[in-house]
């Protein structure tokens, strides 16, 4: 706040001090966005696709079992 | 008529990769971030008459992994997360690329802000949501989490030197890299 440039003027150095943020701001947030697709280009462990099928093949079992019953009414 | 449950389906194997990286990026080892994904998935699957087709299944999963993540915190009474884990494995695997090394310089400084930080950080500046999602996910207000991000990115700026060395091109990262030989 109290920072003044050479000249006794604020705005230069504000707007250097936006400018660097903006700089820094964007490194960071390459690095954030290499490191997190980085990860989630990963191919889907097989344990996922395996889990799914049971819950599904469950769910199958499920209705098929409640299909039966209300045809029997 | 099962449509609507195969569309649940296939939208939920699409997000996985995207929540796999949230949990990885949440907690450093690769398995057990595996399992709260699983634990996510089971919870999203038995919950899915709760979700309304049409509306943001990736917050909603996000959401729900994020609770998961917390109550398994608590109930553990302690810290699950395992910083080294995840990278010593990545550097037994690829110790000689650069870029590897860059990542786990980024995600040691990633390890050393707090939790509420962090979360922010990634689900604004990773996981692509917006302010106002991300403070539907974390159940606070949009301030809290402008003021979370603004900190995070802050502090890790300053764990990374990025401030200090002024170059944020792929000189940061042979800086980094030379940095670290000298230091070793």
């Amino acid at each position: 706040m109290s920072a003044k440039s050479k000249d006794g003027n604020k705005m230069p150095d504000l707007q250097t001090k936006n400018v660097r943020n903006a700089g820094v701001d964007s490194a960071i947030s390459s690095k954030l966005r290499s490191f997190y697709n980085g990860i989630a280009e990963e191919s889907i462990p097989e344990r996922f696709i395996e889990l799914l099928e049971k819950l599904d093949a469950a769910e199958r079992a499920a209705q098929a079992t409640d299909g039966r019953k209300s045809d029997d009414k | 008529m099962t449509s609507d449950a195969s569309r649940f389906k296939h939208d939920l194997l699409s997000l996985l990769p995207n929540l796999r990286a949230f949990a990885i990026s949440l907690i450093g080892r690769t398995d057990r971030a595996d399992d709260l994904v699983q634990d996510t998935v089971m919870k999203a699957w038995a919950h899915q008459q709760h979700f309304a087709p049409g509306t943001n299944m990736k917050a909603w999963l996000f959401t729900i992994l994020r609770n998961e993540f917390y109550s398994q915190m608590r109930k553990r009474g302690r810290e699950i997360q395992d910083r080294d884990g995840y990278f010593a494995a990545n550097l037994a695997t690829h110790p000689e690329q650069y870029g590897k090394l860059d990542m786990r310089d980024f995600r040691v400084a990633l390890d050393k802000l707090p939790s509420d930080q962090r979360e922010a950080v990634i689900l604004v500046g990773a996981s692509g949501f917006s302010y106002e999602e991300t403070a539907e996910i974390c159940g606070c207000a949009v301030g809290t989490v402008k003021s979370r991000v603004s900190r995070g990115r802050n502090r890790l700026a300053e764990l990374l030197g990025v401030e200090h060395e002024g170059d944020y091109g792929p000189d940061a990262r042979t800086a980094a890299v030379t940095k670290r030989a000298f230091a070793g």
